[in-house]
């Protein structure tokens, strides 16, 4: 098996096509995934990645392929995460068996952990709304006390009085699960092209797409928008209207142990070579991703010690903030646009979660040119329904 | 591999690398005292379980982990030789206790 960590130099040069069957613009695990999905039914496709200076979310998450919850206000999100938590597995295998690439998939169940009285009474309303809803997908999910939720995880600290557990959660390795989506699309002859920015985007009187870039313009049949908080300014181009805002995410990486977590918290998890990170943290802090502070960091560390009290002895070598890409809602946006047929947005915060869902349901249908009714529920129409 | 610069003299510090008696300067790091004493290898990495030694020297590689006085994950590169320290060899993914 080839080192993984290494480009495919193999690959045959060929000449780029004048015209792109697809163009995305956006490499990251959006962009990534919709390409993967969409190469089996397009010969020619091509991701334009923006560079180093870009937010670069895909880069600094934290890897939960999470479901339990979301889709407070939209059960159709609940579905779709279920939907993509179930559909996981068969891309981890794909992706294994395509770039040799072990994503490290594992969906032992998940844990919410509630700290106080005050936490469980929040959650707990919560949880029975989001799961009152009617059209809310049935899986299970219980109000675990301290004793049960130390029965999953060894070392349990005291503080945590209790913890919502599910069965339908898990993590993956994203950094690899990046690595493997390119490697794979580089295998299957995607062109990504790097260093791409796009900045004009004009729609001829023959539907193709013309895309401006620093390095001349990208031609493509289908337009695919999946830069993150560039959605927003490139829909405006093309119809579209995408609100999307920064919201700054900051993770504390701790040096590597020997394995003691098995199953993910949404705060806190170990990772699959041993390293532990810790997160959670939801900043309104625009589009600053250099910055991360002690107050958040202070805070998310002192949880983690609260959560599992072994982890006071393990240092913490890196520390670094992302930026999540956040709709009104919080829901994913995926809509064509009216004005300019053929050009497709879509955004969520969850690239991980919903990566299996993009490769295998939504990259099909917008290869085949429409959203079907399975993903009408997230186009931007509903941040404009009509005030009374 | 290394050898010393003799004008760069420091007092005599009095080590034990893997239980062994091992001598260096004041003013060495431990990962300077270790390459001095020929130990280009101290530690056994994490995942694949292979031979690491100090590469970077500044703090950046985390190639130097080494165990010190009991302490597993220490930077050898980082941290300044004293006298009685007891240094032993990272091996693989330190414990951690639940």
């Amino acid at each position: 098996m080839k080192p993984s960590g290494i480009p495919d130099a193999a690959a045959p040069a060929r000449a780029r096509p004048a015209v792109y069957d697809a163009v995305i613009i956006g490499a990251g695990l959006v962009g990534a995934a919709l390409a993967y999905g969409m190469r089996p039914a397009l010969a020619e496709v091509a991701v334009l990645d923006e560079g180093d200076i870009a937010w670069r979310a895909s880069r600094g998450n934290f890897g939960l392929v999470w479901v339990q919850s979301k889709g407070l206000g939209m059960p159709a999100y609940a579905r779709w995460s279920l939907r993509s938590a179930r559909l996981w597995p068969r891309l981890a295998a794909r992706l294994l068996d395509e770039t040799g690439i072990d994503v490290h998939l594992e969906q032992p169940g998940g844990l919410f952990p509630m700290l106080d009285d005050v936490e469980t009474e929040a959650r707990v309303k919560f949880m029975q709304a989001l799961h009152g809803q009617p059209d809310m997908p049935r899986y299970p999910w219980k109000l675990l006390d301290h004793k049960e939720a130390a029965a999953l995880v060894p070392g349990l600290g005291p503080a945590v009085r209790h913890a919502i557990w599910s069965p339908v959660d898990g993590t993956v390795n994203p950094l690899k699960l990046f690595r493997a989506l390119h490697l794979a699309l580089g295998r299957a002859g995607v062109d990504y092209l790097p260093r791409r920015p796009a900045s004009a985007i004009a729609r001829g009187d023959d539907g193709i797409f013309s895309i401006a870039t620093p390095q001349g313009t990208i031609r493509g049949r289908i337009l695919v928008l999946a830069a993150g908080l560039n959605n927003r300014p490139l829909g405006g181009q093309v119809g579209l209207d995408v609100p999307v805002r920064p919201q700054r995410g900051q993770i504390l990486a701790l040096e590597r142990t020997r394995r003691l977590l098995e199953i993910p918290l949404n705060t806190l998890r170990q990772m699959d070579e041993g390293s532990w990170l810790v997160a959670d943290s939801q900043e309104e802090a625009g589009f600053e991703d250099r910055v991360v502070g002690l107050p958040v960091l202070a805070t998310l560390a002192e949880r983690a010690a609260l959560t599992l009290p072994a982890l006071r002895d393990v240092r913490i070598v890196r520390s670094w903030s992302a930026l999540r890409i956040m709709s009104p809602d919080g829901f994913p946006i995926y809509q064509e646009s009216q004005t300019h047929p053929g050009a497709f947005v879509a955004t969520c915060h969850s690239g991980v979660t919903l990566a299996a869902a993009h490769a295998l349901e939504l990259a099909p249908m917008i290869a085949a040119g429409a959203l079907q009714d399975g993903v009408s529920s997230f186009t931007s129409r509903r941040f404009h329904v009509q005030k009374a | 591999m290394f050898k010393r610069l003799e004008a760069a003299a420091g007092r005599p510090l009095h080590l034990t690398f893997e239980g062994r008696p091992l001598v260096c300067r004041d003013g060495d790091s431990v990962a300077a005292a270790l390459l001095a004493d020929g130990h280009a290898a101290c530690r056994d990495t994490a995942v694949g379980n292979v031979p690491r030694g100090p590469y970077c020297m500044m703090g950046i590689c985390y190639d130097c982990l080494v165990t010190i006085d009991g302490r597993p994950n220490r930077q050898a590169c980082m941290t300044r030789a004293r006298e009685g320290m007891a240094v032993e060899r990272q091996a693989g993914a330190r414990e951690i206790a639940p």
